[in-house]
């Protein structure tokens, strides 16, 4: 009994960190301009498919193609925001909600037309295993996916307070005019948050494709739950979302095991209507 | 004004000749759909629209009416006229239940609520046992019968039973636009402070906005349910369908009373003929139409396709 309930303390402390990165850059963006993407979850579905072409088509491990899922991820956020944000950012919210809305239906119509609607998983590769200690088993991939999550939102941090570029974007999500008097250019800057909070989710994606199946709705639940995490962590912090990552992962999977699996989904966004009734602010969010 | 009245007795007496003149069963299928969805729409502009407050819920009102029904026909042999009651008595509860403290909730925060409480019934329909679970109910065959809600040799009956919810839908939303409620409501939506600070209980007046659009979909949900004589929570309460609905008002016009009308005349012929034409190859193919529309919409032409026709003669 005992052991199980440290593996699903695990588990669930694992996938948090995926959760975390899923979420940091929905509220990176969201922190910047004030716009949620609700489209959030199919961008990680688009770097998922990518992962997996490819490995079919040239035989690359998920692992080894991830700079370049990223790569294009990153590309794809610019794109998004060149195209569709910059000419809604300073328009009413409606307009901006079904903007992002509508890239969510065209991203998840697309792929169920390219690609239908068949589960697909990559059989075979490079992290496939267990490690067990004691008596709990962590999954390779898993334990790689957590790792990674962890560098990569470590060194968002390290970018956003450490260099002059980071820096810079803090300064346009705390201050637009000030920022500008400064001489920051603040479109570039949200360019560049949209790049990077697009990329992020490319990272989160190919981590995942090593142990998840891929098919076109996948982004629907890990969108979902990268709002509770934001909501949670507070809108637009972005060591807020990592820290509620984790709770969001442990909430998960402790109440499948103590209640139902099947329920387990329910009580994650029971979380978000709690936090946002009680404490609107998230945990690290400012008012 | 006087313009509007023929126009509106033009396209009732078509639609209601419709049927008579085509036989098939596709077309009258397409056009039940059609009118299902334009009442379900004009629920949703009700407080989409009108009052500004984004739904992706409204499909757990949806659901409710059609598991009222089901449970009560299936379970206990009860009229699905009742049902429709009680569904409509559920739905206003929930819609009290939801709205009393999400609608304390601004913009982004109040729309993602209403997704997860969405959700959430989903989940718990699902894995409610007595509710038939993932596999749903299938209605018991009765006796073809206004009573029993039930025909099975045509589809003209249900078209017509069809026809009055819309037309109600229509009339109820004609009614709201023009009182008190009505502009209530459209100050919220353009400046809830400003609407408080005048004396406007907000939050009263959108809770009686949500109402009726509960009642409105709950009803639809009913139909939904005789129509089809087979419901399961997916088909009944996916956020896909709540979502559709705001799509259907946001292509004819937010908050303009034939918007969801016109929205519903582009958007089900559209799913209905890819599904036709397409088949599973095309699967995909309407969903990336309707967002590429809606996309362009948002940025070109928030009033909808509306304010196209109304163009020159716009109050």
């Amino acid at each position: 009994m005992e052991g199980v309930f440290i593996q699903t303390l695990v588990s669930g402390l694992l996938i948090g960190f995926l959760y975390a990165l899923i979420a940091v850059g929905l509220t990176m963006i969201f922190g910047m301009m004030d716009i949620v993407n609700f489209a959030h979850g199919d961008y990680l579905m688009v770097a998922m498919y990518f992962s997996y072409w490819f490995f079919v088509l040239f035989g690359m491990d998920p692992l080894y193609s991830l700079p370049a899922v990223t790569l294009l991820l990153f590309g794809l956020g610019i794109l998004t925001y060149y195209l569709l944000i910059k000419p809604i950012i300073n328009a009413p919210m409606l307009s901006q909600i079904f903007v992002t809305f509508g890239v969510l239906i065209f991203l998840r119509g697309l792929a169920q037309f390219l690609w239908k609607v068949d589960y697909r998983m990559i059989p075979q590769t490079v992290l496939s295993g267990n490690i067990h200690l004691g008596d709990v088993y962590i999954g390779i991939p898993q334990l790689t996916a957590a790792a990674g999550a962890i560098i990569c939102n470590g060194l968002l941090l390290w970018f956003l307070k450490k260099t002059r570029l980071g820096m810079a974007l803090e300064a346009v999500s705390e201050d637009k005019e000030a920022a500008r008097l400064m001489g920051i250019n603040s479109d570039r800057m949200f360019a560049l948050a949209w790049g990077i909070g697009i990329a992020t989710v490319g990272v989160a994606g190919a981590l995942l494709t090593s142990f998840y199946y891929v098919f076109p709705e996948v982004g629907a639940n890990f969108g979902l739950i990268a709002f509770v995490v934001v909501a949670l962590g507070g809108f637009g912090s972005v060591t807020g979302a990592f820290a509620a990552g984790i709770i969001v992962g442990l909430v998960e999977v402790m109440s499948g095991f103590l209640i139902a699996p099947q329920f387990k989904f329910m009580f994650v966004l029971a979380l978000y209507l709690a936090v946002v009734f009680i404490r609107p602010q998230g945990l690290l969010g400012k008012k | 004004m006087k313009k509007g009245l023929i126009a509106f007795v033009i396209f009732l007496g078509a639609l209601t000749a419709f049927p008579l003149i085509f036989h098939d069963p596709f077309t009258r299928h397409t056009l039940i759909m059609i009118m299902l969805y334009a009442a379900m729409g004009i629920g949703w502009n009700i407080i989409g629209g009108y009052t500004g407050q984004v739904s992706f819920g409204n499909a757990a009102f949806f659901g409710v009416g059609a598991y009222a029904t089901a449970i009560l026909l299936a379970n206990y042999g009860i009229s699905p006229w009742v049902g429709m009651l009680v569904g409509c008595f559920f739905s206003v509860a929930l819609a009290i239940i939801v709205g009393y403290p999400c609608f304390r909730l601004q913009g982004h925060y109040f729309a993602i609520a209403t997704i997860a409480v969405g959700e959430i019934m989903l989940l718990v329909f699902t894995n409610w046992g007595y509710a038939g679970g993932a596999v749903g109910i299938y209605m018991p065959i009765l006796p073809e019968s206004f009573m029993n809600f039930e025909f099975h040799t045509s589809k003209l009956p249900y078209y017509y039973i069809i026809l009055v919810i819309f037309v109600a839908a229509l009339g109820v939303c004609r009614l709201v636009e023009g009182s008190r409620l009505g502009y209530y409501c459209r100050a919220i939506k353009e400046d809830p402070d400003g609407a408080r600070s005048l004396g406007i209980n907000v939050q009263r007046y959108k809770m009686i906005a949500f109402s009726i659009s509960a009642v409105i979909t709950s009803i639809c949900g009913t139909f939904y349910a005789q129509y089809v004589l087979y419901i399961h929570p997916t088909s009944t309460m996916d956020l896909m369908m709540s979502i559709q609905l705001c799509i259907i008002c946001l292509i004819g016009g937010l908050g303009k009373l034939y918007g969801p009308v016109i929205g519903a005349f582009v958007f089900i012929p559209l799913t209905e003929l890819t599904r036709v034409y397409l088949g599973s190859e095309g699967q995909g193919v309407d969903l990336m139409i309707y967002s590429l529309l809606i996309i362009i919409l948002a940025i070109m032409r928030p009033q909808g396709l509306w304010a196209i026709f109304s163009k020159g003669t716009a109050k």
